[in-house]
Formats: C-alpha cells, sequence, structure tokens
C-alpha cells in the first residue's frame, strides 16, 4: 500500500513544497485519425486540488484514461512517485496509489454499500483464494475483514451515507451514487485521486457538500486532480489550473491568471468566466 | 437481506431437504397409487438421487463461473471429458498379456486418480481460460464450446487411442472408449464388506424381502456422491462469501471498476475458471465411474452442458442454494419426472400402440380421437421432454428471469456486514434490504 497515509498532511503544512507526485511529459493519443491528445505536459503538485478543464474534446478524458492505465500512452511519459508507469496496466497504478473515478457514477448495483465499500482496498488476506477457502486460515481474513467493515463505516459517515449502507448501490439516487464512488475509491488509501468530473449532474447543494469534503480530505493530505466542464467550479476551488484545448495544455497557472489568459478566452470563445 | 449470510446457512438447509423430501414424496404416492412394487419405487428414487448429485456438483461449478465471475462456459461437458479420462488412465490397471485388446492404464490408486482428474481439468482451464480471458465475454463462450468439441475429437480419434507415456502403453481407446476395470473404495470398503452384506440382508429380512443389493449399493454411492456435492457446497460458499468472491462479483457487474479499484482482475479471472474447471473434471471423474462404467466420446455430447445451464437458470445464477435446488427439480420434475409419469399412467389406461409417425397420430385428431397423440407423445417421451425443456425456459425467461433464488444476492463477505454498527444508528437491517 502507498504509504502516503501513514503521513496524511506531512508535505501539506506547506501547501504544496513543489513535489509533484504526478508528472505527465509530453503524452500523446491517436484514435485512427483522431489526435484525442498532442502532447499534454503538466504537473500536480502534492498535497493540491488542481484543476483541469478544457471545452468538449479538448482530451481531458483521454488524459485520465492514458495516466490511469485504461489507454495506451502512443508517446510521452507519466511519472508517479518517482517511477515511470507510462503504459503499465489500471491495477497497478491504482496499487501504486494513483486512483481515479468515473466520469458517470459506476456504482456496482447488485451489491450494497458496504460490499462496494469493502472491495476497495487493497493488500486484502482474503483475495487469495486458499485464505479463504481453507480452514484455520480463514480466521485471519475475517480478523481483517472485521476492521475494514469498521473502515467503512467511518469513511460512510464522513460522506454522510451511512444509512445507505445495507441498501444495493442500485437504489441511490445519483447524487448519492457521486458520494459513494469517491468514497469507495478513498478507502484504496490513495495517495492521488483523478475525479473526473465528479459534479456533473449534481444539485447545487451536494455540489457545495462534494467541493467540502474535497477541501478537507486535501486538508488531510490527499492529493486531487479535479477535471470539470465548469469552468467557475474550478475557477473558484482550484489554486492550481490546467487548460487543455485540443489535446494539448493551453495554459496553466492559479485562477487569475488563467481568467486573463487570451487564449483561454479564445478557446472558450465567448463563454462566461 | 445482508444480515442473511452468518444465519441463513440453516434456512438454505432447510429449503434444500424439504425440496428433496417433496420430490421423494410425490415419487412415493405417485407410484403407491399406480401400484407400482416398492421396491422399484426406491430403486427409482435412488436413481434419481444419484444423478441429482451429479447436476447439483455440475451446477454449483457453473454458477461458480456464470453466477459468481460472469465466465459464459459452454464447454462444461468437454471439462468432465478430460477429469474422467485422466482418472481412468491414471488408475485404470497395466494392459496384461492375458487381456490384450483392453487397454491399460497406469494402475495407480483411486485417489491418485481422483486427484490427478482434478489437476488435470484445472490445468486444461487454464490453458482454456488464458487467451479467452483477455478478450470480451462471448468470446469464452465460444472457446469452450470448440475446445469441448476438440476434446470429444480428440478422444475420438484413432491417434491417441494408444500410445506410449512413462514407458507405459495408456489411450483413450478411440471410439471404443475405457472400461472401468478397476475397484473404487467405495466398493472395496463398502459394499464388499461383510457389515454391509448382514446389513442388507437384515433389511430384506425385515421388509419386502426379494433382492435388494442391487438397489442398496447404489443407494450408497448416492449418498457418498450426495456428502460430494455437501462439499462442493460449503466450499463454494466459503469462495463466494469472501472478499474473493467480492471481487469476483464486482468483475461480473462492471470489471472496469474492479481494475480502477487495484484489483488484478484477469487473474481473479483465470483462478475461478480454473477452480470451477477443476470441479466439473471431478463430476465428470465421478460419472464415469458410477453411472457409465466405460466412457467413450459419445457420453460427452453438447446436450449435457445445455442440460446443466438449464438447472442454473432454474434454481437461479448466483445463488449456491438454488444451483442445488436447480439441480433437484431439473432431474426430478424435467428429465426423469415425465418418464416415471408415463410408468404411472400406462399402469391405469392401456394406450395401446402408437402410430409410426406424428402425421398418422395428428390425423386421427380429425376423428376426434385423442389417444393417438397420446400414444405417440408416450412412445417418444425421451424427445418430447426435451421440447418441454425449452417450453419451460422460454416460460422462465418472460416470468422469473432470476431462476428461483437468483434474486436473493448472498452477500460477499467474510463476516456479516453491518453487525458493528453502533446500535440506534443504524437502519434497522428488516427494512435495509432493496430487493424485496
Amino acid at each position: 500500500m502507498s504509504a502516503a497515509d501513514d503521513v496524511p498532511g506531512a508535505e501539506t503544512a506547506v501547501g504544496g513544497d513543489g513535489s509533484a507526485p504526478l508528472r505527465v511529459e509530453g503524452l500523446e493519443k491517436h484514435f485512427g485519425g483522431i489526435t484525442a491528445v498532442d502532447g499534454a505536459t503538466f504537473d500536480v503538485e502534492r498535497g493540491s486540488l488542481t484543476g483541469l478543464i478544457g471545452p468538449n474534446g479538448a482530451g481531458k478524458s483521454t488524459t485520465f484514461d492514458l495516466v490511469t492505465g485504461f489507454h495506451r500512452p502512443d508517446a510521452g511519459s507519466v511519472r508517479f512517485e518517482g517511477e515511470d508507469i507510462t503504459g503499465r496496466r489500471p491495477h497497478e497504478i491504482a496499487d501504486r496509489g494513483l486512483v481515479r473515478t468515473f466520469q458517470i457514477a459506476r456504482e456496482l448495483g447488485e451489491m450494497t454499500v458496504l460490499e462496494n465499500m469493502m472491495l476497495a482496498p487493497g493488500d486484502q488476506r482474503g483475495e487469495q483464494l486458499w485464505r479463504s477457502v481453507l480452514p484455520g486460515f480463514r480466521g485471519a481474513v475475517r480478523d481483517q475483514e472485521g476492521e475494514l467493515l469498521e473502515r467503512c463505516w467511518e469513511m460512510l459517515e464522513f460522506f454522510e451515507i451511512d444509512h445507505l449502507a445495507e441498501e444495493y448501490a442500485k437504489n441511490l439516487s445519483g447524487g448519492q451514487r457521486k458520494l459513494l464512488e469517491m468514497a469507495r475509491v478513498l478507502m484504496t488509501d490513495p495517495t492521488l485521486v483523478l475525479l473526473d468530473e465528479p459534479l456533473a449532474g449534481v444539485n447545487p447543494t451536494l455540489e457545495e457538500k462534494l467541493l467540502d469534503h474535497v477541501h478537507e480530505l486535501r486538508e488531510e493530505g490527499y492529493t486531487f486532480l479535479l477535471v470539470e466542464h465548469d469552468m467557475s467550479v474550478i475557477l473558484e476551488n482550484c489554486k492550481h489550473v490546467i487548460v487543455m484545448h485540443q489535446g494539448r495544455v493551453l495554459a496553466e497557472g492559479t485562477p487569475a491568471e488563467i481568467k486573463s489568459d487570451e487564449r483561454v478566452l479564445d478557446a472558450y470563445l465567448g463563454e462566461a468566466i | 437481506m445482508s444480515g442473511e449470510t452468518g444465519s441463513g446457512w440453516g434456512n438454505d438447509v432447510v429449503k434444500i431437504v424439504v425440496t428433496f423430501a417433496v420430490m421423494y414424496a410425490v415419487y412415493f404416492v405417485l407410484g403407491l397409487i399406480a401400484g407400482l412394487p416398492l421396491q422399484g419405487i426406491f430403486a427409482t428414487v435412488v436413481q434419481l438421487t444419484l444423478l441429482i448429485a451429479l447436476y447439483a456438483m455440475l451446477t454449483l461449478a457453473l454458477n461458480l463461473h456464470w453466477g459468481y465471475a460472469g465466465l459464459f462456459n459452454i464447454g462444461i461437458v468437454g471439462f468432465m471429458a478430460v477429469g474422467a479420462y485422466t482418472m481412468l488412465i491414471i488408475s485404470k490397471p497395466p494392459a496384461s498379456a492375458s487381456a490384450a485388446a483392453v487397454i491399460g492404464g497406469f494402475g495407480l490408486p483411486f485417489s491418485v486418480g481422483v486427484v490427478g482428474a482434478v489437476v488435470a481439468t484445472a490445468l486444461v482451464g487454464f490453458v482454456v481460460a488464458l487467451p479467452a480471458l483477455r478478450l470480451r465475454a462471448d468470446y469464452l463462450a465460444i472457446t469452450t464450446i470448440a475446445f469441448a468439441e476438440i476434446i470429444r475429437f480428440t478422444f475420438q480419434s484413432g491417434t491417441f487411442s494408444e500410445f506410449d507415456l512413462f514407458g507405459t502403453t495408456v489411450g483413450t481407446g478411440g471410439g471404443r472408449g475405457l472400461l472401468v476395470n478397476f475397484e473404487d473404495p467405495i466398493t472395496t470398503y463398502v459394499l464388499d464388506s461383510g457389515a454391509f452384506a448382514a446389513a442388507v440382508d437384515w433389511i430384506e429380512a425385515a421388509t419386502i424381502g426379494g433382492n435388494l443389493q442391487p438397489v442398496m449399493d447404489t443407494a450408497v454411492v448416492a449418498t457418498v456422491l450426495m456428502a460430494v456435492v455437501a462439499g462442493y457446497y460449503w466450499l463454494f460458499r466459503r469462495t463466494g462469501e469472501s472478499p474473493f468472491g467480492r471481487v469476483l462479483k464486482a468483475i461480473n457487474e462492471d470489471e472496469d471498476v474492479a481494475r480502477a479499484l487495484g484489483k488484478d482482475t484477469s487473474r481473479f479471472k483465470v483462478k475461478s475458471f480454473m477452480l470451477g474447471c477443476a470441479l466439473m473434471g471431478l463430476a465428470g471423474a465421478f460419472y464415469a465411474m458410477y453411472f457409465l462404467g466405460s466412457v467413450n466420446p459419445t457420453a460427452f455430447k453438447p446436450q449435457f452442458t445445455f442440460f446443466v445451464w438449464v438447472a442454473l437458470i432454474i434454481g437461479g445464477a448466483g445463488s449456491n442454494t438454488g444451483s442445488v435446488l436447480g439441480a433437484a427439480i431439473f432431474v426430478g420434475v424435467l428429465l426423469r419426472g415425465p418418464l416415471f409419469v408415463k410408468n404411472v399412467i400406462e399402469t391405469f389406461v392401456d394406450i395401446g400402440s402408437a402410430p409410426p409417425t406424428i402425421i398418422d397420430a395428428v390425423a386421427a385428431l380429425g376423428t376426434l380421437d385423442v389417444t393417438p397423440v397420446i400414444a405417440y407423445t408416450f412412445e417418444n417421451i425421451s424427445l418430447f421432454r426435451i421440447i418441454a425443456l425449452g417450453v419451460v425456459l422460454v416460460w422462465l425467461m418472460k416470468r422469473r428471469p432470476s431462476g428461483l433464488l437468483g434474486h436473493r444476492k448472498e452477500t460477499a463477505a467474510a463476516i456479516p456486514l453491518g453487525r458493528l454498527r453502533p446500535v440506534g444508528d443504524a437502519e434497522p437491517a428488516a427494512d435495509g434490504g432493496g430487493s424485496e
């Protein structure tokens, strides 16, 4: 498991000390004749809430898929915690503490909320078949299950969906699914969480709540990269913003810098910022 | 709902026991009404139990594949064949000069044969799974059914009917197959024992007399196989109710989610596929030993695979208890029921001889005479029950697509979830379930 959860906030005291757990360089991806990502380069600083915006088709989601191993980049590199993880498989990347959520919440509907949560933690003894099945080893599996269950409850309480714990995930509302998705991904003990449009289709009250949770978690030492469509959300919540356009990083900087950047204004073509 | 995990064992066993009891009772009542000899009814029920045991093993194994991991295996019979042939090749006595026509085996003990069958099928399962699991789910289906046919034709081919391995001449026997010409431990230690013979004599004397030896022999074997089913059930239940089973469930629903959460999904799929295959191989070995007496490729036709699927669909994919119930109902009602009912009816009414073709039978309807149609149906009951099978499947798909117990999700955790909750804070478990 990642060591990050052992020392939450160790680096955050400085509010981003310049160390960047995620470094993306010259990332490229082509689908047939279409260039989805065309040399994207950016860093995500430790303990930050970094925003990634761009108009539709700017390559944000593809960049996510490339970073998390769901697609293989055609060129470029992804480094996480100093290690080259380019082209590694999704589970290997997630195992290192770099995890993602999906644009459309992908709860496992036929499983209860608690089962969804219990699925996430890494290094579960009982995921080895023989330990789960053979008599004499199952006790240790059950012990660990007990500990995990306790943590799941705490996480559900944090996201205020503990009253739904025994509900089947398919019965949750859209907003509750978003909360479950975020709670579940945090159960993996991540260092860096990539949030793919977590606020899409969420009502303003819940949006507020979700953002509060993200801020609180960031203060605890988690790092977030937030993809959003809605510029105002990013500009209000992130200290560092990356703007993508046509597969490239168009601009990078503080919200103030982004707001006044001519190229960004052009890219968004008259959209109010 | 989810609270059923821990306390549900008792309930599920009751469900299974009641289903069996009801079915046996129906057979006995129908048989007695028809005036069939008690011994005959008893023999029918014992045969039924034996067959249910075989189907229950296969259905449980398939449930791990399809119900849990979502692996579309339609090559069940191929894995059975691998298990059966491996068992025989390992445990058959070496060919002797006196019986040159009989193909020999390695002559190793029965237990080695059983272990060999399990290991060999697991390895074959690994080979089948490896290329297919990387592709989409439907490719696995194509691979498995193709594999089953390849296996059947390989065993049929003369090329492998006899070959030298480790200095011993063994083989598949080609189209003639292999004879089970060795003793199993049940025969050696139970059926041939003096105590058992005495017990049978006592039962014969105490009841109706006659020769009960054969049916008692079968009853012992059926009991042992039912114990094996209990072992399967225990194993799969533990597999399902564990973090391992949880990942399988997740893969079944949305593999990308499992991968995004750091699960090496291919490994989980391969492992569960191998486990299921190994136990299909074991069932295949028992099939050869206790049903066939000799194996040949025609015993392993694809139809068998689809029977197991029907049993799983009836019982409800995803439920181990449902798998056992499905196997019992499939065998008792659909597979054997029509034959038994036909026997019963024929003791009451003399249907007369059946017309040679269905055309003749239907033509008689013109004169409002239904007897020829009934006679024809009875004459060809084995075929007509396959049609009935299809009708039942269509009806199930429309009315109850999740089978008997498929709607009930068995919680995938090694401990009951929700117990650690401080009292008063949690929603009562009783109305926490969402599936009812």
